[in-house]
């Protein structure tokens, strides 16, 4: 049986303005642990910081989006990679950051999967479902790296 | 969780997603409905009743399946999606692709 997943919540020392903790979490690269890692992440965020909906629905479909294209597409399943989550949170808003350990990409470069000659494909919807529901996607750089903001409404 | 299937008298297959279709079990409903295909069913109703969510990775299987039915000359239905599955079909605009009932009973009578 696999132990289970344990997050490090501490509050933050030197907070940006709003935010007020942070947890952290290491995932191995394998898909069958998403839900249970977005089940630990939800259970840390209360009504208090944002809208039962806003974590059911926009944060919870965000971030599988983005531990599902950290395992597959940048550590390539590979068993010897791992995922950092770190999540910061406060009063005015939640920031989510997902990294892997692949060598990134260019998220300019992705189509629109709701152009009629897209529609039809199976792949190709993770990051534009992220951006459609946070309220502001940044990557790092080298494209390995992606943080979410929710902002309570 | 887990995936249910049952067949319509109307001769559709039902099946129920119970839980969430996402990455990590994508594969074994995907199975299941090619099994079915292949022994020879064509109507096809996913009842979304008991799903809470569906992540990329479900949406993409759902269209890889319904364009194989397709070309078998059968169909693929859904019903029975909550608001937030609702929300997801219409931000990806899988809502203009798909045939989609608000009830299981209403898709099995229009089939």
């Amino acid at each position: 049986m696999k132990a289970p997943l344990r997050a490090a919540v501490a509050p933050l020392a030197a907070a940006p303005s709003g935010l007020e903790y942070e947890l952290t979490l290491t995932l191995p690269s394998d898909t069958g642990i998403i839900e249970e890692a977005i089940l630990v992440v939800c259970r840390h965020l209360s009504a208090e910081y944002l809208s039962e909906r806003a974590i059911r629905f926009n944060l919870r479909i965000a971030l599988a989006e983005a531990l599902a294209n950290a395992i597959l597409y940048g550590n390539r399943c590979d068993p010897s990679r791992s995922v950092q989550v770190r999540v910061r949170f406060g009063a005015e808003r939640v920031e989510v950051e997902v990294t892997d350990e692949g060598e990134g990409f260019d998220p300019s470069s992705l189509p629109d999967p709701t152009q009629p000659d897209r529609l039809c494909l199976p792949t190709g919807r993770g990051l534009f479902l992220i951006r459609n529901l946070m309220d502001e996607v940044r990557f790092n750089e080298k494209g390995n790296s992606i943080c979410m903001i929710l902002r309570r409404a | 969780m887990g995936f249910t299937s049952r067949k319509d008298p109307r001769g559709v297959l039902v099946v129920e997603v119970d839980g969430q279709l996402i990455v990590g079990n994508r594969q074994e409903f995907k199975q299941q409905v090619l099994d079915a295909l292949e022994a020879g069913e064509r109507k096809f109703l996913v009842d979304f009743t008991q799903t809470g969510y569906i992540d990329s990775s479900g949406l993409g299987v759902l269209v890889s399946l319904s364009k194989k039915i397709r070309d078998e000359g059968g169909d693929l239905r859904l019903a029975g999606l909550n608001e937030d599955l609702k929300t997801l079909f219409e931000l990806t605009k899988l809502d203009t692709l798909f045939s989609i009932s608000d009830h299981p009973a209403d898709a099995l009578a229009a089939f």
